[in-house]
């Protein structure tokens, strides 16, 4: 991203916050499996799951390709 | 003790769990760390300010959507789909596209070929201090005013939503924005409205995924809508305009048309500095040119995440919403509507999410504010006209200073709208007296060179003047509603949609007669600030998938498509 400053790309953060939010949904998603929560809608189709699942994908995918390396 | 502060209002809409609060948490501590790495960077005022000139095309342009994208919008928009059905879709396509595309191919090579680091800075290389003090002065004052209401508006959502008590969320909010602007300057604003650009695309995309999903696609919907509000056009966004009395809004297509497409929204996008510094963070003018086009395509997909939620609202909710004015005890409002749907379809984890990015979007707001507030003053108001000549890391500690007083002074704001609400309908009035005729000076002063000092400064304070008299008329003696608006059944949107038309109008009229009669600059002092006299770069060396003149013609392509589909 910087010619100038060599500053961490932005997307390597949002990969990092994606990747550890993707963790922590499809963990709870998986814990409330045999017991969704009550109140909420079409809680059959397990959102947290296969979302949480998107995320941790995703999360993944940003934080390997810009990682931060150092340049030789 | 901070528990306590956080948990002391009585009762919420929605309950969290655990796994919510650790979401929330590592937010906050992100937001704070990259604030702290972030400070070594900001060393020059450029770079504090302008964030070094070194952002590339995709990440100014996600910022420049992104600062329009705050939660008091996302809330708003939800609330007045729900209120006005797809008729609100308006204010993000004929709203808000093509004045993208306008800055991106006509207006951005001016503001950033001139090196100027602001839209005032611009006003006084083109016209001179009268116009440039004007604007700053009014710009600075509304900023931060508008940052108090963002705190408040912030803190209110989270008492109504979660439990927290206003200080707790007004403590937390302004201490957090203060430390990563303060520490990393518009690097950091810029880094937080990506973040948060991502969050709110995760946190609040399932909501009309699953909401289509119970309602069995977009004709269920609209079945179900249809079923509950029999003899109502929730679902057409020109269909009803053909006559005021056709819609709930009491709008007619011209209005759309000419005080929202020419200029409320052209104002808007193309003058406001707190959008049009993200892009001037560009690395170069073809990556300035192209990030208002790339935020066009994601703007136009942004009614998926609010009005579909206000659609799907009407189609699903087991009772009716009510105005904020009306809302007894035990009852919702319409603004309330996205938290309802998040509360309906997201349990554990996903509503987390949802919240943070209800947090980060009001957070943004205020740094996003606060970040223009300081180069403004820094630059237009302290180095003119209070320290001419002083060393460049003078300007970035004033900036920072900027930073913590101008958070101060929103949380005396904040505090005040508390006590007084109807503040907060004045202070967000206050952007539109000024920003659609400061629409009309930058434009005639961009694309006519004849245009006279003093024309620029009349035309713009006969538009301000104009756009408050309308603006006051039509609020405290209704009969004026059929004056300026051509009928009396016009809503508070619509009315604003022809105060700013007619404030466009008279800072045009003004300009061009005091230019008739007035002595023009010379060209020397115009040279890279008006068309006629600046050498544009070409770009017959880039292929044609990287020119922004196509990227621009495809985003109004898609976005005439578009009202032909919901027409």
């Amino acid at each position: 991203m910087s010619e100038k400053h060599q500053i961490i790309p932005v997307w390597f953060f949002v990969g990092s916050l994606l990747l550890i939010y993707g963790v922590l949904i499809l963990g709870s998603g998986l814990m409330e499996w045999s017991h969704p929560p009550e109140g909420v809608q079409l809680s059959n189709l397990h959102a947290p799951v296969w979302w949480g699942g998107l995320l941790v994908v995703l999360g993944t995918i940003y934080c390997a390709k810009y990682y931060p390396r150092s340049e030789a | 003790m901070i528990a306590t502060m956080a948990l002391s209002a009585p009762s919420t809409l929605v309950h969290l769990s655990g796994v919510d609060l650790a979401i929330i948490a590592i937010y906050f501590l992100l937001v704070l760390g990259i604030g702290f790495y972030l400070k070594k960077f900001a060393k020059t005022g450029e770079d504090f300010f302008l964030a070094g000139r070194e952002m590339t095309a995709w990440v100014a342009g996600l910022a420049f959507v992104s600062a329009n994208l705050g939660s008091l919008e996302l809330l708003g928009w939800a609330g007045n789909a729900y209120q006005y059905g797809m008729m609100a879709a308006h204010w993000y396509w004929i709203g808000a596209i093509p004045a993208m595309v306008f800055l991106g191919i006509v207006m951005m090579p001016f503001y950033y070929i001139s090196k100027t680091h602001s839209v005032p800075g611009y006003l006084k290389l083109r016209y001179g201090t009268e116009a440039s003090a004007l604007s700053a002065v009014t710009f600075a004052f509304m900023t931060i005013l508008m940052s108090g209401v963002n705190m408040y508006a912030m803190a209110l959502v989270m008492e109504v939503v979660l439990g927290w008590s206003l200080h707790f969320s007004i403590i937390v909010s302004s201490l957090t924005v203060g430390v990563y602007v303060a520490a990393g300057g518009l690097f950091s604003a810029i880094f937080n409205e990506v973040l948060q650009f991502f969050l709110i695309w995760f946190g609040a995309l399932l909501i009309p995924i699953l909401g289509l999903i119970e309602t069995g696609g977009w004709s269920g919907m609209v079945a179900r809508i249809h079923e509950r509000f029999p003899g109502q056009n929730f679902t057409h966004m020109w269909g009803p305009m053909s006559s005021p009395s056709n819609n709930p809004m009491g709008v007619h297509w011209i209005a759309i048309v000419f005080g929202l497409g020419a200029v409320q929204s052209m104002g808007y996008w193309t003058t406001d500095f707190l959008v049009v510094q993200r892009v001037l963070s560009a690395k170069d003018v073809r990556s300035a040119k192209l990030a208002p086009i790339i935020g066009s395509f994601f703007k136009m997909a942004v009614p998926l995440i609010v009005i579909l939620p206000g659609l799907l609202g009407l189609a699903v909710l087991p009772f009716h919403l009510v105005p904020g004015n009306q809302a007894g005890p035990g009852q919702f409002k319409y603004d309330d509507v996205l938290p309802l749907m998040l509360a309906r379809y997201c349990g554990p984890g996903l509503l987390g999410l949802g919240i943070t990015a209800l947090v980060a979007g009001f957070m943004a707001g205020m740094a996003g504010n606060v970040s223009a507030f300081a180069t403004v003053w820094t630059y237009d108001l302290y180095r003119p006209y209070m320290r001419k000549d002083a060393p460049d890391a003078h300007y970035v500690s004033m900036g920072r200073w900027c930073t913590i007083i101008g958070l101060i002074v929103s949380i005396g704001t904040a505090y005040l709208v508390q006590y007084n609400k109807s503040m907060m309908d004045y202070v967000q009035a206050l952007f539109g007296f000024f920003i659609a005729p400061l629409f009309g000076t930058v434009v005639l002063g961009m694309l006519w060179k004849r245009v006279s000092r003093m024309a620029g400064f009349l035309g713009l304070l006969a538009g301000v003047i104009m756009s408050v008299t309308a603006f006051l008329l039509m609020k405290f003696d209704p009969s004026w509603v059929k004056v300026f608006a051509f009928s009396s059944l016009a809503q508070p949107l619509a009315q604003a949609m022809w105060q700013a038309l007619w404030a466009c109008v008279t800072c045009v009229v003004v300009t061009v007669l005091v230019t008739l009669v007035d002595k023009p600059k010379p060209d020397e002092e115009l040279r890279g600030l008006v068309y006629a006299l600046t050498e544009v770069p070409r770009e017959e060396g880039t292929s044609w998938l990287h020119r922004p003149a196509v990227w621009g013609v495809a985003a109004l392509v898609i976005l005439a498509v578009l009202q032909i589909i919901f027409w």
